[in-house]
């Protein structure tokens, strides 16, 4: 995995918007890379920037008049120096998204198949009925039952399922080498999700392309990913492959992500642990480590240091940015691990209790 | 669709008779000049009243007289005739109607053009010099009464009264088969004056509506797959226009009825000053016809509205 194999390098990435109340620092310095034909989840609660940070890669926040920083690397090219024609040339075409709510995604009053033709014709210069052809073909692709029928109709009479579908289809119009998807499963139905993410794995295998996942749900990355990055507050806390997050999780916040969703193989009577608290602000982020006021486990001096992102020991390619040591939080994450609480885990750690987490008033959703 | 549509006609018909029924208790019933005292002439004696009375049928009864005019207009399509000139109402209204129908479409023209555009282009550049300028007139063009801006025009552009001497000023218009050019000249000051105000509307209308689209999920998949902006600009009026063609179809209509004011400061022989005159005189016979003419125009203006709507957003469907 040498950086130089990347397809898309994003380096020291900041965005920052200006409002009314003071910068909004949205993404604050972060660093990652897809690699072709691989699959990397962003994984972090809503407000994190993930969701920015991919929007920038294709330019969308330009106009939003975001203060972007850092490089963005697609093929050796730099997306945020690259003019606006060009990179118009690049979405849809080398780098194609999809969205969370494929309802609002797609434009109500024209018809799919338009919507769909219109990606091709964006790009390729072939006569139109060659593009409608297309459109039919990619719908059949996706799944969608007798797609030549279906490309006439409008997007209000699919199904849920179906117009996440067809907006697969549309992202996929001109065979794109990366794939970004932005929630592409949150609005959906538990059974339809999981076909979705299918045939997203299905079409990753046929068509060799890159995906980029952002979600909130572990599920989702734990399905789908190769590599994990997990973001909190615009930056990354923990990076890794799959197989090693879902392991040895390092970062009390990933502990968090994990506690608070259901997994086979825990207990029936474990009870699932929400991280308490609220996102922080990305006006005024929290000092020393942005996580510590809701970190069970933090120590007095973890509100003065910036913790940086440094490898594991053993797992050079696993990455995370916490000031507890690596003895503390091996130990921590053996009693969470087995069911304990953040308590019992502390006790085990040999921690002094830290202060309350954030008052537990309003759950995260 | 076709059950809806005529399930709307029967109800406009319903409707036209209730609007006969409301102008004749206005003008009839509420106390109004009397028609046959106007038309006796100065220091009338009491005896040509009566007369004249009778021969308008004003001596029957009100429900007699309703019933009478009612059996006219269904039976014959007549509206009777008028009190001053004799002439039938019907051709009267007909003879005008080129005149408002002129006036009408090509101010509609003009201020969904005009309105649309520059409505379109503050949208894009929100907060720009450009934004504010043509925002501010906007609402100046709002403020101004038609008939002021009508007197103001002529004031300084009339051949006759003008401080430039460059448009046919009151009075000249003349029929599109008659002159072509001179029709066209003599409606341009008409055209703008009845245009700005709703330009503008359009205008604030476009600007809102495009801004708040243009932050829509489907813009960003528009951009994201990679369009020009020409065609994310179109995707965003596309969806921006439906609420804006409702109040058009409303509007025309309306006016077809007769621009009262603007024909009446520019001397246009159209329904709207013939409305005027017969009110100012009592003509009954020709304001319940001009009524009627304008009620069934916003009637048919909004079965044509929600009939068209079904086509712009396919997510409407009448049953």
């Amino acid at each position: 995995m040498s950086a130089a194999e990347a397809l898309l390098r994003v380096e020291d990435l900041h965005v920052e918007f200006p409002s009314e109340d003071g910068v909004v620092h949205a993404v604050d310095g972060i660093t990652y890379q897809v690699h072709a034909g691989r699959t990397l989840g962003i994984v972090g609660e809503s407000g994190s920037g993930k969701t920015v940070s991919s929007l920038t890669t294709l330019g969308l926040t330009r106009r939003q008049g975001a203060r972007i920083s850092g490089r963005i690397l697609f093929e050796g090219k730099d997306l945020l120096t690259l003019p606006e024609e060009g990179l118009r040339a690049i979405r849809g075409n080398d780098i194609a998204m999809i969205f969370q709510d494929p309802l609002s995604a797609l434009h109500p009053l024209y018809r799919v198949g338009k919507q769909l033709v219109e990606a091709v014709l964006a790009h390729r210069d072939v006569p139109k009925a060659k593009a409608r052809e297309r459109a039919i073909e990619l719908l059949g692709l996706v799944g969608i039952p007798d797609p030549a029928k279906r490309v006439d109709a409008y997007p209000h009479e699919f199904s849920g399922g179906m117009r996440q579908r067809a907006m697969i289809a549309m992202a996929l119009a001109n065979e794109p080498k990366l794939l970004i998807a932005d929630e592409p499963t949150t609005a959906l139905d538990v059974t339809v999700q999981a076909q979705i993410l299918a045939l997203m794995e299905r079409l990753q295998r046929e068509l060799g392309m890159a995906i980029l996942i952002i979600t909130h749900d572990l599920g989702v990355v734990a399905e789908m990913a190769d590599d994990i990055a997990v973001m909190y507050a615009g930056r990354i806390v923990e990076t890794g492959s799959a197989e090693s997050i879902f392991a040895k999780p390092q970062h009390p916040y990933t502990w968090g992500l994990l506690r608070s969703i259901p997994r086979l193989g825990t207990s029936r009577d474990e009870e699932l642990v929400p991280i308490f608290g609220t996102p922080p602000s990305l006006i005024s982020p929290p000092s020393g480590c942005h996580f510590h006021p809701r970190c069970p486990y933090a120590q007095p001096d973890h509100a003065r240091i910036d913790p940086q992102l440094e490898p594991v020991a053993d797992e050079p390619s696993h990455f995370v940015a916490c000031l507890l040591e690596t003895e503390v939080r091996r130990r921590l994450w053996g009693e969470l691990g087995a069911g304990g609480t953040p308590e019992q885990a502390l006790a085990e750690a040999g921690l002094p209790a830290g202060k309350d987490p954030a008052q537990p008033v309003e759950e995260h959703t | 669709m076709i059950r809806y549509i005529i399930r709307r006609l029967l109800l406009g018909i319903v409707l036209l008779l209730v609007v006969c029924l409301v102008t004749f208790i206005l003008f009839r019933v509420l106390p109004t000049g009397n028609p046959a005292v106007l038309r006796a002439g100065r220091d009338p004696q009491p005896k040509l009243i009566k007369e004249i009375e009778v021969v308008l049928g004003l001596n029957k009864s009100l429900p007699a007289q309703f019933w009478d005019y009612l059996k006219e207009v269904v039976l014959h399509f007549n509206f009777g005739y008028s009190y001053y000139s004799q002439e039938a109402v019907r051709s009267l209204i007909s003879e005008r109607l080129s005149a408002t129908l002129s006036l009408t479409v090509g101010a509609a023209v003009l201020w969904i053009v005009a309105g649309l555009s520059v409505g379109i282009i503050s949208a894009l550049r929100r907060h720009s010099l450009l934004d504010r300028t043509v925002m501010g007139a906007s609402l100046v063009m709002i403020s101004a009464p038609e008939f002021w801006l009508g007197l103001v025009f002529l004031y300084l552009f009339a051949s006759d009264i003008g401080q430039f001497k460059i448009l046919p000023g009151a009075g000249s218009y003349v029929g599109l088969t008659h002159d072509p050019w001179k029709w066209f000249t003599s409606l341009i000051m008409p055209w703008v004056v009845l245009a700005s105000g709703s330009a503008a509307v359009y205008a604030r209308l476009m600007r809102s509506s495009l801004s708040e689209v243009m932050r829509e999920d489907y813009i960003r998949t528009a951009r994201a797959k990679g369009l020009r902006d020409r065609a994310v600009v179109g995707h965003g009026v596309r969806a921006a226009i439906n609420p804006i063609f409702t109040l058009f179809g409303l509007e025309v209509g309306v006016l077809l009825g007769g621009a009262i004011l603007v024909e009446t400061v520019f001397n246009i022989p159209g329904i709207g000053r013939a409305s005027y005159q017969a009110i100012q005189s009592s003509d009954f016979p020709v304001i319940q016809g001009t009524v009627l003419l304008a009620s069934m125009f916003i009637i048919i203006a909004n079965i044509l509205v929600d009939i068209a709507y079904a086509y712009l957003d396919p997510r409407v469907r009448y049953s």
